[in-house]
């Protein structure tokens, strides 16, 4: 053997592994934080940002960068949409509420 | 900053991406890992912006700002009930985002680091990538229309769109798509007519493969399009040879996978089944309820029998929140604890219109999450619960689904027949989304309370003395 491996193979070694990080991390996600489970991949597959932007930076202005520059502003809307509609959601999942007093040691009283 | 540095910042932003997702094991860690996800994704834009410093970046930044303030501004806006809309809408703007790339590298492959005229590999992935991201796109304008069920366009009717020949009329344009990025792999030049044909045959197939698919299955779809946006981001980053791309593409394309899954073995259903469409075509028709009798009570009735009781399960369905009666649910809660009586919830995986959507609404509501338990880990709980208090749900507390030979036979429900006193709220005796009877209405220890969700637990709360 001889040589380096083509990109395109070190690609794909990367992407498989990557398949079988999210799986196994994603089956560890509590069922209840599906929906901000859903925001947030919405905003990391805003990353494609990235893309977007070498799109949009060449010196001169022409056809392609026009479309980079629409592609950095609809992976914007995701990636700070994303972000910020998931923390608005996971700050509402809260434990018993210590205020508005009662409830306490209620689970106790039960049976 | 040399390759070797922007690549290792690529790699911390990934990784912390997978702390993003990581941390949605818990409420409790939940937050911090979303922090985690926001500096991954600050690392990643900065360094790819330290990359392109030489370039024109005004039109970078202006775009940037742009679209983060709508982001932003939507964020903070939208309805919790409109969660499902959202998504779709965000799916389809990484579809749109992907093919934008994908025609810009085409125009210009060099601000990607590609040789022109394109190689042959480079091709192969921005015909994966573009065609992944269109259908995502067109399928997801679809998917998000609906969801939102106002705009009078058939294409955007809940019920499912089916004609003759429709799998052969697909099968057909997803070979002729193919062909035509065949045609762009081997085109000499830049092959500008192969890749706009494959484009435009993969907008229209994106529609084509939604519109079957009925309004009840929209929790597969949003996890189906949820995928396909991860893959599309997946195969933009083969094509720029971005390592960080592949990963966070994977790992969402992962994710809705899983999803999809989830929530087709909570409906009983094959994938396949699901995107083939038709179900649910003949709608909700009324059943053959008129020689079976319903016990049915008022308000008060069942605020006495839930202040009685020792235990109380609340199923909630999609109905409750259309009645936008969480807070009111929430209310009688806490006023049935304050008497001494266990008040858990018990959500079925497609109890709202996306997977983990009843949970969503209920802690909008402020119900804390330690009462809200899954259906495996509360199934075995109704036998010794005194009442089941059923909000809004249908097909989910249907025991038909144990009984061999019913069309619904095997889907996971909650054992609510189970418990010593059932008490059901519907507004009507129609049927659910599977137009089926539901025999656990008519069981001795059932009582059926008629009328709007909300409207009920007001009463409920406002008789619990």
């Amino acid at each position: 053997m001889n040589g380096v491996a083509d990109p395109v193979v070190i690609n794909l070694t990367v992407f498989v592994l990557a398949v079988f990080v999210g799986y196994h991390v994603v089956w560890t996600v509590t069922p209840a934080l599906h929906t901000p489970l859903m925001s947030v991949t919405n905003a990391i597959s805003g990353v494609i940002i990235v893309g977007a932007i070498l799109a949009a930076s060449p010196a001169t202005v022409d056809f392609g960068s026009l479309m980079g520059a629409l592609a950095v502003g609809l992976a914007a809307v995701n990636v700070v949409g994303g972000f910020l509609v998931t923390q608005r959601m996971l700050a509402m999942f809260r434990k018993k509420a210590p205020r508005a007093g009662a409830a306490p040691a209620k689970s106790s009283a039960g049976h | 900053m040399t390759a070797n540095q922007v690549a290792l910042s690529y790699l911390i932003a990934a990784v912390f991406f997978i702390f993003a997702l990581k941390g949605l094991s818990h409420p409790e860690t939940a937050r911090r890992g979303n922090f985690f996800g926001m500096l991954g994704m600050t690392l990643a834009v900065l360094t790819t912006l330290v990359l392109v410093a030489s370039g024109n970046l005004a039109m970078v930044v202006i775009a940037a700002v742009i679209g983060g303030s709508i982001g932003a501004v939507i964020a903070r806006r939208v309805e919790m009930t409109k969660m499902p809309e959202l998504v779709a809408a965000m799916h389809s703007l990484v579809g749109l985002s992907a093919v934008l790339i994908a025609v810009a590298a085409v125009n210009n492959p060099v601000a990607f680091g590609i040789p022109v005229p394109m190689p042959r590999g480079n091709r192969l992935e921005l015909f994966i990538g573009s065609f992944v991201g269109a259908i995502t796109f067109s399928g997801s304008v679809i998917a998000f229309g609906k969801l939102y069920g106002r705009i009078k366009w058939r294409l955007f009717s809940s019920a499912p769109v089916v004609f003759a020949g429709q799998h052969i009329c697909n099968l057909v344009l997803g070979v002729a798509m193919i062909a035509c990025g065949i045609g762009f792999f081997i085109a000499p030049d830049a092959g500008w007519a192969a890749f706009s044909a494959m484009l435009a045959i993969a907008f229209l197939l994106g529609v084509l493969l939604i519109i079957p698919i009925g309004g009840a299955d929209m929790p597969v779809v949003i996890s189906m399009l949820n995928s396909y946006s991860g893959w599309a981001a997946a195969g933009i980053g083969f094509s720029l040879d971005n390592p960080m791309l592949i990963i966070s593409g994977s790992l969402v394309g992962s994710s809705g996978a899983i999803l999809s899954y989830i929530m087709c073995k909570a409906m009983n259903r094959s994938f396949f089944n699901v995107i083939l469409g038709g179900f649910g075509q003949e709608g909700g028709t009324a059943v053959d309820s008129a020689q079976k009798s319903v016990r049915s009570g008022s308000a008060e009735d069942v605020a006495f029998m839930l202040s009685n009781a020792e235990s109380v399960i609340i199923v909630p369905g999609y109905g409750l929140a259309v009645a936008r009666a969480q807070h009111a649910v929430k209310e009688m809660a806490h006023k049935l604890a304050a008497r001494g009586v266990q008040v858990r919830y018990a959500i079925h995986p497609v109890a709202g219109r996306m997977p983990g959507h009843m949970n969503v609404l209920l802690a909008e509501a402020e119900v804390p999450y330690d009462q809200v338990f899954e259906m495996e880990d509360i199934n075995g709980e109704f036998g010794a619960t005194d009442v089941v208090l059923v909000l809004g749900a249908n097909d989910v507390v249907n025991p038909l689904a144990h009984e061999k030979g019913s069309p619904i036979y095997g889907m996971p429900i909650l054992d609510a027949h189970k418990a010593r006193t059932v008490i059901v709220n519907k507004r009507s005796m129609a049927a659910g989304y599977a137009g089926l009877d539901n025999p656990l209405f008519y069981l001795d220890k059932t009582m059926m309370v008629f009328g709007d969700a909300k409207k009920v637990v007001e009463d409920i709360v406002k008789a619990i003395e």
